[in-house]
């Protein structure tokens, strides 16, 4: 049993055990699914990247201290059982490793998880974990959309706002502009207004009637709805009026933001004529909810298929398997609900790969908790309520960049299409240079195919259909996360 | 486990130096959150247009905020810790002029 998960990385003594279950992300489904393998009696590592466990939703500051966290008391269970489960040496919790790669369990032979390990100060190091069973919890990260002037400092996204205040105690600016779509945007204003800054708009695109069409699943989760109810009152009390049907649609500046465009939005998300006002801010957060980290498995070769939001999920079954055998899913992979629904999907997976690992066979599967189902309701009504318009593409000018990294303006991606005869997201990015930098098309990917998807005259479905082929298809990474060719020639042989 | 403000806390401020300056930070931050809080919004240029870029997705996704940590190109100050005595720097262009043709 690991005593000092820290001494293994090390030098890799350990390079040849076998685990029963690997872990991959210490977010809520990942905290949870290792409980879920100790609960039937797995022995079990948890890998990920953070110093500390939580992932996006439940970040802590150095103290330990969860801010302004939502779902508390689930929060503080998960977090005192991983403790104690750490403490007693039955789960393995190994924190700032950067996973690259999943090899899923072949042949007999088990699964295979490459990471880097960067502690502070200490030389980046190879490791390698073998486990029968592999969970990946990798979570999700921002949907963004180009908009002109996105790329100014000062313009961030909605979780880094959220992260930067709850894990660094850094309020991202004093006259702080919300805007995008879904629920997230509340606990961001309100946070932000709760340690001192004024937030002087909040946009939301929507204009919220898509939640009062399903009564039924906002009424099944009355804590949701408690939730939301004090998130009204904290915006009362900060004086922060929430604006639906309106968005920034440009940011301006010239070393950082200085000021941004508000626009009532039509029903396309399409600029009311006339509606656009300037508001004087020192930073933007912009968040239209979020795209599943799916790399690692798609690379492992998992299939996937669209989900809410109509961005590719993984497929998986009612035990959580994915098409792999051997590789197990929990939480945002199999579609963006929240972290309630990743804990209870998480437990599932995490007692399913156990039991496969340590030959009690396959559990015979209860259906779906009447819980999941709630919250499988809640998150598909959230995803019907805050569905992002084609009209966002009228925001764009010819110089508005769409891919940061390598700075290509949207006149070079409609130029592949118009002038160099690409039909497809693919071919228009081998042209353009879209998406082919550092994140490897994480940010511009949606926007590269819902352009291209237009600029040929795609309809609605066929867009739809592109997109979720589109983004699977820059998700198939081989390496996930930077590693240099120093630590690949480092990593220990195979045994 | 309160909602108690940030700074409640009194940390003993330590530093690490950006561009050759001191920038206090407090213990678990990154060398990102540190320079934001510090003010400094941007520690990149681009490599073509030579555009000013920080921050943008704040969790180790878009590489926008790669910086130069004791001599090393590309690191993203979102993610990476920051430490006592750190030589953190600007990074111009691919930060790696050294190996230009």
């Amino acid at each position: 049993m690991p005593t000092s998960p820290s001494e293994y990385a090390a030098d890799q003594p350990q390079a040849d055990q076998v685990w029963d279950v690997a872990v991959v992300g210490a977010g809520p489904a990942g905290v949870a699914a290792a409980g879920g393998a100790v609960r039937r009696e797995g022995r079990v590592v948890v890998l990920d990247a953070e110093q500390r466990p939580g992932g996006q939703y439940w970040r802590q500051g150095p103290d330990g201290v969860g801010r302004h966290h939502h779902d508390r008391r689930v929060w503080q269970d998960e977090m005192s059982l991983l403790r104690d489960y750490v403490e007693t040496g039955l789960v393995d919790h190994r924190q700032s490793h950067r996973v690259w790669r999943v090899e899923p369990p072949r042949d007999g032979a088990p699964g295979v998880v490459h990471a880097v390990r960067s502690l502070p100060g200490g030389p980046d190091v190879a490791v390698t974990v073998r486990a029968r069973s592999i969970v990946l919890a990798s979570g999700a990260h921002d949907r963004v959309l180009p908009f002109p002037g996105w790329d100014l400092p000062g313009v961030v996204t909605a979780g880094a706002a959220q992260a930067l205040l709850k894990e660094h105690g850094v309020v991202v600016g004093s006259r702080v502009v919300v805007s995008g779509t879904g629920p997230f945007l509340l606990p961001v204003a309100t946070g932000l207004a709760a340690e001192g800054a004024r937030v002087v708009a909040l946009c939301e695109a929507s204009d919220g009637r898509g939640w009062l069409g399903r009564p039924r699943a906002l009424l099944g989760m009355p804590s949701k709805l408690l939730e939301g109810a004090g998130f009204a009152a904290a915006l009362a009390r900060h004086r922060v009026r929430p604006r639906l049907r309106t968005a920034v649609v440009a940011a301006h500046g010239t070393e950082r933001v200085e000021s941004v465009d508000v626009a009532r939005l039509a029903s396309d998300w399409s600029v009311v004529p006339g509606s656009v006002r300037r508001v004087e801010c020192d930073a933007l957060a912009v968040g239209w909810g979020f795209l599943p980290r799916l790399d690692l498995a798609v690379a492992a070769g998992c299939a996937t298929t669209p989900g809410p939001g109509g961005v590719p999920v993984l497929v998986v079954d009612d035990t959580f398997a994915t098409s792999v055998p051997g590789i197990w899913a929990a939480g945002e992979m199999t579609g963006v609900g929240g972290a309630l629904l990743a804990v209870e999907e998480g437990q599932a997976a995490g007692m399913h790969a156990a039991a496969a690992a340590t030959g009690e066979g396959r559990l015979v599967t209860a259906p779906a908790s009447k819980r999941l189902r709630r919250l499988r309701a809640f998150a598909a009504a959230m995803h019907a309520a805050h569905p992002v318009r084609d009209g966002w593409q009228t925001w764009l000018t010819d110089d508005t960049l769409v891919c940061r990294c390598e700075e290509v303006p949207v006149a070079a991606l409609t130029g592949a299409v118009d002038d160099l005869g690409a039909t497809d997201a693919r071919t228009a990015k081998l042209l353009s240079r879209c998406g082919m930098g550092w994140c490897q098309g994480r940010m511009c990917g949606e926007a590269v195919s819902r352009i291209v998807s237009a600029r040929t005259g795609c309809d609605a479905a066929s867009s739809a259909a592109r997109l979720c082929t589109d983004l699977a298809g820059t998700a198939n990474r081989p390496v996930a996360a930077p590693v240099t060719l120093g630590l690949l020639a480092a990593e220990p042989p195979s045994p | 486990m309160t909602d108690e403000p940030i700074g409640a806390a009194p940390v003993a401020a330590q530093h690490f130096s950006f561009d050759g300056r001191p920038v206090a930070f407090t213990g678990g931050q990154s060398v990102g959150a540190a320079l934001w809080a510090d003010g400094v919004r941007s520690w990149r240029s681009t490599r073509h247009a030579g555009r000013p870029r920080g921050i943008f997705c704040g969790i180790g996704v878009c590489f926008d905020c790669l910086v130069v940590v004791d001599g090393r190109a590309d690191e993203r100050a979102c993610v990476v810790p920051a430490r006592p005595g750190l030589d953190v720097r600007t990074q111009e262009g691919s930060g790696r002029a050294d190996l230009a043709l």
